[in-house]
């Protein structure tokens, strides 16, 4: 198993090989499609062209795909995360809506701060029922992904609320060297997230306690603080995602925003080659997993098919990637391995609860 | 953390263990009911149960089915789009002019056949259902704006006579067929659940899955079984659904499978499976229906309260199964 493992992964060289590859031939197959695709033209002095178009609108999925990758490699999963945009958006404008000067810098920067505040409590509360109570993190964040929604138009009163703010539109809509300011956010965050979890010792601890949070309790880790921890990044970046969202629209609707972006969320993390298990992550893969979802989305739109009809491709995409990862596949059409990434072998191992 | 309560219950009187979550159900429907009763004369009418069970006998048939899945300790994210996906699908197959016998036929086949692949790759690739039924749950929704991007009226006669026949006193109380045919099928899976070999088996598996293995019950079957009941179910629902609504829409029953799980987890079900009644699945329907309709008399609360209760009765519930598990496991 090992041996042929590493003669493998010295064959295809890294494990982002696979999404990496699709990524490629999803934007190869667009170009012969429609050959002006990657085509980018400066005007203005931003640029402009369908592959930016791909980097901006892909800035909240990687957000919030970022917090559940360390949801998922705890051994979680955070279902609320759309609600939680929806909330935080929905504060944001709320709060901004209410003021006389909706275009003042420090009117935003205190509805970003009331917003993100709200969504650490929240992030915080399903911390605790997963970490503390110990209630299967499906279910525990499955009570805010239901009542979230409900906040959410409890804030805005049942209505679309329309902001006219040019600091918050630049959330989404701004530019910065050329480029969109909402792919700078993105990266921002997820440099962040890697710096924390890759250059200290974070990232391994998060994915000793997926691996096994009673063993990695007994070797001393805080295990609960951890997972604990991870849901509250994962509100965070849920929350900012959120911002740019209703940025983007310029309004924020409690029904609409970031309906089943926890679903494309889960989806960019699998792709990435984080295995739902727990026990392993890998961020740049959720990034190119994240950037593959908005391509698919963005191509299915360019072929005039209903955007809702994408869900076929994605159910086709979410089930292959699961058998290529699943063990049990694996050992039964084990000839066929040269198909299958290099994903997580720690899957096999069951599994122990959280710890009360 | 938990010896301390051991010695504690041996001289008070016991309530069975298994029964306090469904019993929690049943006092807080009477305490809603009672509410209900109190502040508006109009509530106790017979015809408000009534119309709780004729507005809701889709999400009963579907919660039953999710009951099954839930006792074995899995979960079927894929019901509300099942349901669609049928609506859809009969309707657009009656639109084409196919004759209703056939149509129905059809339309109980797909979601059977769903939900028995789905428990296929569960089983024996070992994938956790939630991601399973999560593809599943894509693939029904993306089938629905496949056949049709609009919604689909239905003018068959049978459909519209199963819409509109009332039994009981036409000018008095009465409730719909679907109601009936809810009933049926909740006495059927009932039966199942507390007589048949398959019932013992369901309880066998979500209490302990290796034991069960170890006692050489057929774990696969009953797993993939209770996935093709729920894909059944949700088939049913879905035809229910079309005889309450007379059309087929693309983006119908979004987020019913959050309904669904909530009834059946306020029914006293736990999620982690092994214990649990068809009886409390209604009663947690009935909840679900109790608060919506509380919420209309009042009128001055919005229908995004409905969310928020339901959020917090589901929490509640979570962590009362919780507590009765540090306590007596």
């Amino acid at each position: 198993m090992n041996d042929t493992m590493s003669r493998y992964r010295t064959m295809m060289g890294h494990r982002l090989f696979w999404p990496a590859a699709v990524l490629f031939v999803m934007l190869a197959a667009n170009t012969i499609y429609r050959p002006g695709f990657l085509s980018i033209e400066l005007k203005d002095g931003h640029l402009y062209g369908t592959p930016i178009d791909i980097l901006r609108l892909s800035a909240p999925l990687i957000l919030v795909a970022l917090g559940m990758t360390l949801v998922i490699s705890t051994g979680g999963i955070d279902l609320s995360v759309g609600s939680l945009c929806a909330i935080s958006g929905a504060i944001a404008c709320m709060y901004i809506s209410k003021q006389p000067d909706q275009n003042s810098v420090g009117v935003v920067v205190t509805a970003l701060a009331m917003a993100m505040g709200v969504s650490l409590v929240l992030g915080a509360w399903n911390g605790v029922l997963v970490a503390v109570i110990g209630i299967q993190p499906i279910i525990a964040t499955l009570i805010l992904m239901v009542a979230g929604r409900g906040l959410a138009q409890l804030i805005t009163e049942g209505q679309i609320i329309t902001i006219n703010s040019e600091p918050y539109r630049a959330i989404g809509l701004g530019h910065a060297l050329t480029l969109p300011l909402a792919i700078f956010i993105a990266l921002a965050a997820a440099l962040l997230v890697a710096a924390f979890t890759r250059r200290t010792a974070l990232g391994m601890i998060i994915e000793s306690v997926g691996g096994n949070a009673v063993a990695s309790r007994l070797a001393g880790i805080r295990s609960g603080r951890v997972i604990f921890l991870a849901y509250v990044i994962s509100a965070a970046c849920a929350a900012i995602a959120g911002f740019m969202m209703t940025a983007n629209v310029s309004s924020a609707d409690g029904n609409a925003a970031g309906l089943w972006v926890e679903l494309d969320a889960i989806l960019a993390v699998v792709i990435g080659g984080t295995s739902l298990a727990g026990g392993r992550f890998f961020l740049s893969g959720t990034i190119i997993g994240a950037l593959i979802i908005q391509t698919l989305t963005t191509t299915v739109y360019a072929m005039d098919i209903s955007p809702q009809t994408s869900l076929l491709f994605k159910a086709v995409v979410v089930i292959a990637v699961c058998l290529i990862q699943a063990p049990a596949f694996r050992a039964r059409f084990g000839r066929r391995r040269r198909n299958a990434p290099p994903a997580a072998n720690i899957a096999d191992k069951p599994k122990e609860q959280v710890p009360a | 953390m938990t010896t301390g309560t051991l010695t504690a219950g041996r001289t008070r009187f016991r309530l069975p263990r298994k029964q306090i979550p469904v019993l929690a159900t049943l006092a807080l429907l009477l305490v809603m009911y009672g509410i209900g009763v109190s502040q508006y004369s109009a509530f106790s009418n017979v015809q408000v149960i009534f119309n709780v069970f004729i507005d809701n006998g889709f999400l009963l048939v579907v919660a039953v089915g999710m009951t099954f899945v839930i006792l074995t300790g899995g979960i079927d994210l894929s019901v509300g789009s099942v349901v669609a996906m049928t609506a859809m699908v009969s309707a657009a197959l009656l639109q084409d002019g196919m004759p209703a016998a056939l149509v129905l036929v059809i339309a109980l086949l797909i979601g059977p056949t769903l939900g028995l692949l789905m428990g296929c790759v569960i089983h024996f690739f070992e994938i956790q259902p939630f991601i399973v039924t999560l593809a599943g749950m894509f693939f029904a929704r993306g089938m629905c704006t496949f056949i049709s991007g609009a919604s689909i009226p239905i003018t068959d006669g049978f459909w519209t006579s199963m819409s509109q026949e009332r039994i009981g006193n036409p000018q008095g109380n009465f409730v719909s067929i679907s109601v009936l045919i809810a009933f049926v099928v909740v006495v059927i899976a009932a039966y199942t659940l507390a007589y048949t070999r398959l019932g013992r088996n369901v309880y066998a598996i979500g209490g302990n899955p290796q034991s069960a293995l170890l006692m050489g019950l057929p774990v696969g079957r009953t797993r993939i079984a209770v996935y093709t009941i729920s894909g059944l179910c949700s088939a049913i629902g879905g035809i229910l659904l079309s005889f309450y609504t007379l059309s087929g829409a693309p983006l119908i029953a979004v987020g019913m499978e959050l309904d669904v799980i909530a009834a059946v987890v306020i029914g006293g079900t736990v999620l982690t499976g092994g214990a649990g009644y068809v009886f409390g699945t209604v009663l947690g329907v009935l909840v679900l229906g109790v608060i919506q309709t509380l919420i209309t008399f009042d009128g001055s609360l919005n229908s995004w309260w409905t969310k928020i209760v339901i959020g917090g009765l589901l929490f509640a519930f979570i962590l009362l199964q919780r507590l009765i598990g540090i306590r007596y496991k």
